[in-house]
């Protein structure tokens, strides 16, 4: 009976999950679609690396990896004047950013390995007006992050529908204001192969990766039989 | 003509070194007990995953920077550029995360049969000098990716040196070659990682596998085979190590591998337990991340730091927590080895004790709230009840009679009819109309479930007497 009071109080962490901001919405993010990869690399050149880069990444890994013509990538994605074994680095120097922003802007190589996809479909889409704040925004997912919407023109201006939960002001819901160049539709697409570019930068490894699983786990599988059969042959007199 | 000169050479080295005799000892007439079971494959998984991160690890260091300014972008090179980086680098992380799963096993293999007793004390000493030094090896390497948690749990766990009175400040100052962590310990961290502790692991290995094979292994029964002979001498219950137990490890080798495998190409961060999610920023002394915890084989022991109220007694107990495992030959006073002959009251402690390590474990990776705290306190309570009290509670338990020969139990394949029929139990068919067709379907099934649940804890609570 104490053992199991022991293990009922074990499970009291797991059931209250203090939710700190939103809850996240699930990205879709699919390595194999070099379309909406292509599309993320472009809408992330446009409107992120302006302050973050991803030093990880080369133009030619994008051309490589998405099946793309290297002068493509230069023409289509790349900024103006970049070379195609450029590191995919911003232009903003140090200096200006601290005077901004207070602090640099950090690379994204890994941001969605230590954020994770569905933080970072939610981050981008919970932005909403609030006067208080220095970019005049503030963001659902990450309160009180010091950076500016940089989607704004496409989603348009959110505001938050505020209700009280326990005695402290949540956001119940975003609600968009005033309507962007893009439909909200069009735009989760936007976010999603934004964010499914991320996914790509932070371990471009991993569509091989997967797809060679298998091969190795059969290979281990015929291994293991045969070496069962011949344990079995040799073991057949032991008793 | 070709092979005449081919055994003359092999004479000739033969002559001068004695590796029949080392074959023969070790391997081809080395007789191992005949019933050894599931548990008895962790000790050569172990050897395995050692080669594995040997040889990773050469790999790696080829291409790793132990400076703090390159450390975190010579992995990440490592993971991109550098042909199959990416597959060496999860080999070897996963590697550390299986050698600490096949090790605790192994151990609890030690715990339940009994192997640590007379004569077999000083094999459970090595054993524990290697996991001490496994627990080094793990430490350092976890610091050479500088990322944000290699850093962080460095500095938490360094700076207990500090909690250690008058000589504590200067202590940790010494170990880490600076006032924070920094690139002095970054490198003296990777000349332990890749030199001083793979050498203290190696020679323990041999100690360990030496003064093994001097007493001879125990098996699951915890009777001594030496004991009843037949006329040429050879154990009449054991069988010559090699190849009995050559081929049947191979066996335990290719399951290890395909979960070995299953981890590193579908899931290499283990949901944030193997490859931690806050060490993809890199290393920043001026921010501390809001949680940190240690990867999760330290979690039971961290836990048992963190439920003490005071930081040096804290670390009194941490560090209690691993000394008294080296005791355990001396503190269980029960003449019987096996857990198969043992009263009910050891396998309800040792039971308790399972229970309290694994509490103890997920409550280190938890953040520590007012209740988590004082389960850890009663789960500390319960870890070190399970030894202290040993030399009392041994002495009560209600031994069974051990037989003189070994037992023959089900293996495995016995075993797999049995729980096809259970798992037949457990559904019934139903049939479903589907596109205008009845078909049959299996279901689970509510009572056959309920009645294998309880079958299934009625054999547990008989087993424990």
């Amino acid at each position: 009976m104490k053992k199991l009071l022991q293990i009922c109080l074990l499970l009291i962490p797991l059931t209250s999950f203090a939710s700190a901001g939103i809850e996240l919405e699930s990205a879709d993010t699919d390595l194999s679609d070099s379309k909406s990869l292509a599309n993320g690399a472009k809408l992330y050149v446009k409107y992120c690396l302006g302050c973050h880069s991803t030093k990880y990444i080369r133009y030619l890994n994008i051309a490589d990896d998405f099946d793309l013509e290297q002068n493509n990538v230069l023409k289509d994605i790349a900024p103006e004047g970049a070379g195609i074994y450029d590191k995919m680095l911003t232009a903003m120097n140090e200096r200006d950013a601290k005077k901004w922003f207070g602090t640099t802007p950090p690379d994204l190589s890994l941001i969605a390995r230590s954020r994770g996809e569905d933080w970072l479909f939610t981050y981008l889409r919970s932005f909403y007006i609030d006067t208080s704040r220095p970019f005049g925004v503030n963001n659902g997912a990450f309160p009180d992050v010091g950076m500016p919407n940089p989607l704004w023109q496409l989603q348009g201006e959110q505001i938050a529908v505020f209700k009280k939960e326990h005695g402290q002001q949540v956001i119940d819901k975003l609600i968009i204001n005033e309507k962007g160049t893009l439909s909200p539709e069009k735009f989760d697409e936007a976010v999603n192969d934004i964010v499914s570019f991320l996914v790509y930068a932070a371990e471009p490894s991993q569509v091989q990766r997967r797809s060679m699983g298998k091969y190795v786990l059969l290979f281990i599988l015929l291994f293991g039989i045969i070496a069962y059969l011949l344990k079995k042959e040799y073991w057949k007199d032991i008793h | 003509m070709k092979s005449k000169h081919l055994n003359a050479c092999g004479n000739w080295f033969i002559n001068r070194f004695p590796l029949t005799k080392l074959w023969n000892d070790h391997m081809a007439q080395y007789y191992a007990p005949k019933n050894f079971n599931f548990w008895y494959f962790f000790g050569s998984l172990a050897l395995l995953v050692l080669v594995n991160q040997f040889i990773t690890g050469i790999l790696l260091t080829m291409n790793y920077k132990p400076d703090a300014g390159l450390a975190f972008d010579s992995v990440e090179y490592i993971m991109r550029e550098v042909p199959w980086g990416w597959l060496v680098r999860y080999m070897h992380s996963t590697g550390a995360s299986a050698f600490f799963i096949v090790v605790y096993l192994h151990m609890f293999r030690g715990l339940i049969y009994g192997s640590y007793k007379k004569p077999r004390e000083l094999v459970w000493i090595f054993g524990m000098l290697l996991f001490v030094a496994l627990m080094a090896e793990a430490f350092m390497g976890y610091l050479l990716p500088w990322g944000q948690m290699s850093y962080w749990g460095a500095q938490v766990i360094i700076s207990l040196f500090s909690a250690i009175p008058i000589i504590g400040d200067d202590l940790s100052l010494w170990v880490r070659g600076d006032y924070v962590i920094s690139d002095a310990t970054l490198n003296r961290f990777f000349a332990f990682h890749v030199i001083a502790i793979p050498l203290i692991l190696i020679m323990l290995v041999f100690l360990h596998i030496v003064a093994l094979h001097e007493v001879g292994s125990n098996n699951p029964d915890g009777i001594e085979i030496k004991d009843s002979k037949d006329p040429w001498g050879h154990p009449i219950d054991g069988i010559p190590f090699h190849p009995y137990y050559t081929v049947k490890d191979i066996v335990g080798v290719a399951v290890f591998l395909f979960f070995f495998a299953t981890v590193i190409f579908y899931m290499p961060e283990m949901g944030g337990y193997f490859l931690e999610h806050a060490n993809f920023i890199p290393a920043d002394p001026l921010a501390t991340p809001e949680h940190i915890a240690p990867v999760w084989y330290f979690t039971p022991f961290y836990a048992i730091l963190r439920a003490i109220p005071d930081k040096f007694a804290g670390v009194i107990a941490m560090g209690g927590a691993i000394v008294v495992l080296f005791l355990l030959p001396w503190l269980d006073r029960s003449p019987i080895k096996s857990i198969r002959y043992r009263g009910g009251l050891y396998k309800k402690a040792i039971l308790l004790f399972v229970i309290s390590f694994l509490g103890l474990g997920y409550l280190g990776t938890q953040a520590p709230t007012a209740t988590a705290t004082i389960m850890a306190r009663i789960f500390t309570a319960m870890y070190f009840g399970f030894f202290l009290l040993m030399p009392i509670y041994t002495r009560w338990e209600k031994t069974k009679t051990v037989p003189k020969q070994l037992t023959n139990q089900p293996t495995i394949e016995d075993r797999i009819p049995g729980w096809i029929e259970t798992a037949n139990e457990m559904v019934k068919e139903v049939e479903v109309e589907k596109e205008g067709q009845t078909v049959r379907q299996k279901r689970p099934d509510t009572a056959g479930i309920g009645k294998v649940l309880l079958r299934t804890a009625k054999n547990i609570k008989e087993s424990l007497d």
